[in-house]
């Protein structure tokens, strides 16, 4: 929410900068090209490492240039492990778990935004809180709960919550309501009250005042907060690994686990895979760099 | 609701009572009960029901169970097999019957250092450094920002590209590759904290730094104008003007970096397991659950511990976004 007024200082502040400190703007400007080629140092070296055959790396050395290149290991790393499998089963659990929980979450926080009941500071603490627990807290009991709690046929093919799709799902959007309801109450907040009384007297009753007047108005929020649940729902290693006892039926990013030393043999596969498996991130990062960020700082600052 | 940074310099001595945290004015909201109908009430219900009922039974009902099971002995199997003991599980853990314990209190503890001293403070100072009008400052803070993106396992994947003892790119650069010399940067227990930390370090940092970019965009830009009039140099702006304006923020990082400590699993296991100088004590809960023997009420007493440590920050950010509710 920065003010309008915000120009004008800034104006001031880049004149006095240009004026005095020449051999400091040099400074400071190799000193971030320095650090910005740290940075990128070990994806781009996995990519290089990628595009080498084993063969050539073997001979000349990692750190070397020359023998071919080509895209042999990411085909290898593809087929090999059969990557594509993987991509589905983590299909399989992002997508519903990420509408999911924007929905629910997002009915959560227009009842708790922008209806004074009691409860509303409790439910949001409960939210918030929950969303702080480290994993490990929750995953004993939860562990055997799964084992035990039933589910039926038509989405567990065991009978129980454990090593199942829905299982995974379900944590996911349990545990990342707390974060979604927090950031959606924040933003639902700054809709002007007006918007509900005029919906009420337009004759809608509750659910027609939230899914016709008050979503459409939290697509910024929405599309920053879907793009930054794919990303943490993608990266997820803990929960699957947990509760999915399967290692075929297992989202790409858990199923790592069990890939290294067993099909990435050596480096140039394991650089390979890494990169195949960062991709989808990669791309948010490329193509959806401002509503992750967006995402990521709406939790730190209102709006 | 302009600047939130701000609010907190100007919020007058707060009230005390229940009205302060109300969201809405009390008047206002006794007229907006009166338009609801029974239905509209019972639609309510239900939109903040069943996501409710879902995080409290898959999130706080574990975590009670967690508490219970943790004065208990439990190998998993039946539940009239529960059996309470008391402290029992506390104190051998405490008194280092169990010897993982206290190495893995240690290990997260070096943990949270260096997060809190070291790449916290990086990720602010290059947030410093690139909030300024630099030519191509939004190329610095991609790069910087792109690790955030990944996952803590493929980050371990990456890493291992550069920390192999036969392959590695150090031990490469060293001649040392493949040889008696090599330093096994992540399998030589003296090293392989740190070594970790590095890479966990390269995360977190753009991670701080994307906050508190976003923090600094809210400070009001005529504060530092003043400042400079007044004659302060940029390190004095900082620290005594714009700093303080950003305790909300500080607040946050706070919180993250204690938690993300608290919660660092990824990394470690896809490196080794958790095994071998990088035992934490996420690691040893996880370890008793999948284990060859299940230990329930153990595995929960170590969660215990793990909550006790995170409910000093939760409660820190729990209240720093009350105040906010009621500015």
């Amino acid at each position: 929410m920065t003010a309008p007024a915000i120009t004008r200082p800034v104006e001031a502040v880049r004149t006095r900068s240009r004026r005095g400190l020449r051999p400091g703007r040099i400074l400071l400007h190799g000193f971030l090209i320095l650090t910005s080629l740290i940075w990128l140092f070990p994806i781009g070296w996995a990519a290089y490492t990628a595009l080498r055959p084993y063969g050539d790396t073997a001979k000349l050395g990692y750190v070397s240039i020359g023998g071919s290149y080509g895209f042999q290991n990411f085909i290898d790393a593809w087929t090999r492990v059969d990557i594509p499998k993987f991509f589905a089963n983590t299909l399989i659990i992002v997508v519903p778990a990420v509408v999911l929980t924007l929905f629910l979450a997002s009915m959560v926080a227009f009842a708790v935004s922008r209806y004074s009941w009691r409860f509303n500071l409790g439910l949001l603490m409960l939210f918030t809180a929950g969303n702080l627990l480290p994993q490990q807290v929750v995953i004993t009991p939860l562990y055997r709960m799964y084992l035990a709690l039933p589910l039926p046929k038509l989405v567990s093919d065991n009978g129980v919550f454990y090593d199942q799709y829905f299982g995974i799902m379900m944590i996911h959007i349990a545990f990342q309501l707390g974060f979604c309801t927090f950031v959606l109450s924040n933003y639902m907040k700054t809709i002007p009250k007006e918007l509900n009384e005029a919906a009420v007297v337009d004759g809608a009753g509750v659910f027609r005042t939230f899914w016709d007047v008050i979503l459409p108005l939290c697509r910024p929020p929405l599309a920053a907060l879907a793009t930054l649940q794919f990303t943490w729902i993608y990266n997820d290693f803990f929960w699957a690994l947990i509760l999915m006892f399967t290692g075929d039926k297992r989202p790409i990013t858990s199923a790592l686990n069990g890939l290294k030393g067993q099909f990435f043999t050596d480096n140039n596969l394991v650089a390979a895979g890494s990169i195949i498996v960062a991709l989808p991130t990669l791309i948010v990062f490329f193509v959806l760099q401002k509503q992750f960020i967006r995402g990521l700082t709406l939790g730190s600052t209102k709006g | 609701m302009t600047d939130p940074a701000i609010r907190g310099l100007n919020e007058p001595a707060a009230p005390t009572g229940r009205r302060r945290f109300g969201i809405l004015p009390p008047s206002g909201a006794r007229r907006r009960f009166s338009l609801l109908t029974r239905r509209d009430k019972l639609v309510l219900g239900l939109m903040v029901g069943i996501p409710t009922f879902l995080h409290v039974f898959f999130i706080w009902l574990p975590t009670v169970a967690s508490g219970v099971l943790s004065f208990t002995s439990w190998n998993g199997i039946g539940l009239d097999k529960i059996k309470f003991i008391g402290f029992k599980n506390y104190s051998d853990l405490f008194t280092g019957i169990y010897q993982p314990f206290w190495p893995a209190i240690q290990h997260n503890v070096i943990w949270l250092g260096v997060f809190l001293l070291i790449a916290t403070p990086i990720g602010m100072f290059f947030a410093v450094l690139l909030d300024k009008e630099i030519r191509g400052t939004r190329i610095y803070q991609s790069a910087i920002y792109l690790p955030v993106v990944l996952s803590l396992a493929i980050v371990g994947f990456i890493w291992q590209l550069i920390y192999s003892p036969d392959e590695g790119f150090i031990n490469s650069v060293l001649g040392t590759a493949g040889t008696a010399q090599a330093v096994d940067w992540v399998g030589n227990r003296k090293i392989n904290l740190w070594a970790i930390l590095v890479a966990a370090s390269w995360r977190h940092i753009g991670y701080i730094m994307v906050l508190y970019l976003a923090g600094l965009k809210s400070v009001d830009p005529s504060l530092r104008e003043a400042a400079s009039i007044d004659g302060a140099s940029e390190r004095q702006t900082f620290f005594r003007v714009v700093f303080p304006v950003l305790r909300p923020i500080n607040i946050v990082v706070l919180v993250i970096t204690v938690i993300e400590s608290l919660r660092a699993f990824d990394l470690v296991f896809i490196t080794n397991r958790g095994l071998n100088g990088l035992e934490l004590l996420s690691v040893l809960v996880t370890n008793n659950i999948i284990g060859e023997a299940s230990r329930v009420g153990f595995g929960s007493a170590l969660a215990m511990v793990l909550l006790v440590i995170s409910v000093g920050p939760i409660i820190l950010y729990l209240t720093r976004s009350l105040r906010e509710e009621a500015a």
